[in-house]
């Protein structure tokens, strides 16, 4: 079992990009991969445990009463309590498995959503976020008849605290805001921005789509009420993700999709749903995304969070230099103190797509685009940007390559 | 560094047309005008027209977006001035494609054609989802 020996390899222990970067097969390839914040590239230690729940002990959980099956509960249910230790819940009936990010915030638009926001209501969203994080809300205004205001930015990309201090005084039902912009990288102070919300009688939901990857998150020190995030952006596959609630909050809320596995009688009559957090996972499950997720939660425990932040902020300081240097560039957002891995900038005279052809013909693979951030690019004046996006594995020669795909599209365009 | 210049994607006469667009701006009083936006990056395009006797007597597109879409429309502008409307509803997607000359990714291929999705829903009033690929 030459695959599934590779998926108990040892994570390296030092910090040593090279030794990560052997981890990853797509390397090998020659690219240059800047797009993380879009999706994470995985090591074999997750594609490994993927292989080996397909091939060795296929089967469904939480059903069958054969050892392969029981091996299949138990290697999904560990995610939860990996899941669980990493963003520090109080327990796992706190962990929602959902297919990413969107269908989390869809769960809590629809399940809470519907259950406690009537008309005339106030939601609270803002102009970093992305589209996955607006147009839920959106629906569900429309639908009830309540109505979404929008934190606006200043000109360093940053929330204006003032305008939210001055919304929460009308008292909002919900706010809901991204930790991380995955359009900017903007840091938000998300602490801060909770306790305030909370002060102010909000129900409060954090989109870490962008924070879970790249720094250590501790959901009960943020004291938000859910917290919802990807897989893939983190090393895991797609198909799994999940959706931190607070129990109180779940224990209350109806069910979001039902059938199978979230039941716990069902009658003609009528039916009674199961505890959490099954009440909210019906239909076979994403089982072998949710074990390959639990061993791209090893394999960032392995680095160490702290770790993972401190290498792409480094990144993240080379790169604004050396973007900030090209003249003719321009960078949206923060100063890389107050950012995360995620340069978003514009070529005067050169198109964001034009560049992406451009680089990729170096095998750079950058982003161009609006990000799923419309309103923020209409509120920059711009309709796209590009998006150089970094991850634990990005080392300063791709950077490097970057800057000069972008000499090199300055050339042609001259 | 680069193959991009090796391989011609970026032709000189893209880049010009790129650069200076034949026929940008807009028409007082046209006989047609539409827009079109290219959801992937949120590029707009739209056209004006003046057709007098069947024939489209003149021509502005206007909007923003990279050098292929904006190639692509100057281009396609150039060859509809003057052109019986008839004649210009046989143009196809293999034609503009021809016309800009490279070879088009298939991530960039909305760029190319979105000129020419302006000038059918605009021009013939198709809907749009007969103008889809």
């Amino acid at each position: 079992m030459a695959v599934a020996g590779r998926a108990q390899g040892a994570t390296p222990k030092k910090f040593d990009v090279a030794a990560i970067r052997k981890d990853f097969p797509i390397f090998e390839t020659g690219i240059a991969y800047l797009d993380s914040a879009n999706t994470s590239q995985r090591p074999r230690q997750v594609t490994a445990a993927m292989m080996d729940y397909f091939e060795r002990y296929n089967s469904n959980i939480h059903r069958a009463a054969y050892a392969i099956a029981e091996e299949a509960t138990e290697r999904y249910e560990a995610t939860r309590e990996k899941i669980r230790g990493l963003i520090n819940a109080a327990s796992t009936k706190e962990v929602i498995y959902t297919r990413g990010t969107t269908e989390g915030i869809n769960l809590v638009a629809y399940s809470w959503g519907r259950a406690n926001i009537s008309s005339g209501d106030l939601i609270v969203v803002t102009l970093l976020d992305h589209h996955s994080n607006i147009v839920p809300w959106q629906l569900l205004a429309a639908e009830k008849g309540a109505h979404v205001e929008y934190v606006d930015i200043d000109e360093k990309g940053e929330l204006r605290l003032d305008q939210f201090a001055d919304l929460l005084k009308r008292g909002p039902k919900l706010v809901a805001f991204n930790l991380i912009s995955n359009a900017l990288g903007t840091i938000n102070p998300a602490a801060q921005m909770v306790a305030q919300a909370k002060a102010a009688g909000a129900t409060v939901l954090v989109d870490g789509a962008q924070s879970t990857p790249h720094q250590p998150v501790d959901v009960r020190a943020l004291g938000c009420d859910f917290y919802a995030f990807s897989g893939h952006k983190m090393l895991g596959p797609t198909g799994a993700g999940i959706l931190y609630g607070r129990r109180e909050l779940l224990e209350a809320m109806p069910p979001f999709m039902s059938g199978g596995d979230m039941i716990k009688t069902v009658r003609t009559e009528g039916t009674t749903f199961h505890e959490l957090p099954w009440k909210f996972e019906a239909g076979t499950q994403a089982i072998a995304e949710v074990i390959g997720l639990g061993a791209a939660v090893d394999y960032l425990n392995g680095l160490g969070m702290d770790a993972v932040r401190a290498h792409e902020l480094e990144i993240t300081e080379y790169a604004y230099e050396a973007l900030s240097e090209i003249a003719g560039l321009t960078v949206y957002g923060p100063p890389p103190s107050r950012r995360a891995g995620v340069i978003s900038f514009a070529l005067a005279g050169i198109h964001p797509h034009d560049l992406a052809t451009i680089a990729d013909r170096d095998k750079v693979c950058v982003r161009a685009g609006h990000h799923c951030a419309m309103p923020l690019m209409t509120r920059l004046g711009v309709a796209a940007t590009s998006r150089a996006s970094f991850y634990l594995y990005t080392q300063k020669d791709e950077v490097d390559r970057l800057v000069g795909s972008i000499k090199e599209a300055q050339r042609i365009f001259s | 560094m680069s193959s991009a210049a090796d391989d011609q994607f970026y032709r000189e006469y893209i880049l010009d047309h790129y650069k200076n667009p034949r026929n940008f701006g807009r028409l007082e009083h046209p006989d047609i005008s539409h827009e079109e936006d290219n959801p992937l990056c949120g590029d707009v395009i739209g056209m004006d027209f003046k057709i007098h006797d069947g024939v489209i007597e003149d021509i502005r597109f206007h909007g923003r977006g990279c050098a292929i879409s904006q190639a692509s429309a100057s281009l396609l502008t150039e060859r509809l001035k003057g052109m019986p409307l008839e004649e210009a509803k046989k143009i196809s997607k293999a034609d503009v494609l021809g016309e800009l000359g490279i070879q088009i990714s298939p991530a960039r291929i909305k760029c190319a054609l979105l000129s020419l999705k302006v000038l059918k829903v605009g021009a013939y009033g198709l809907a749009n989802d007969e103008v889809e690929d």
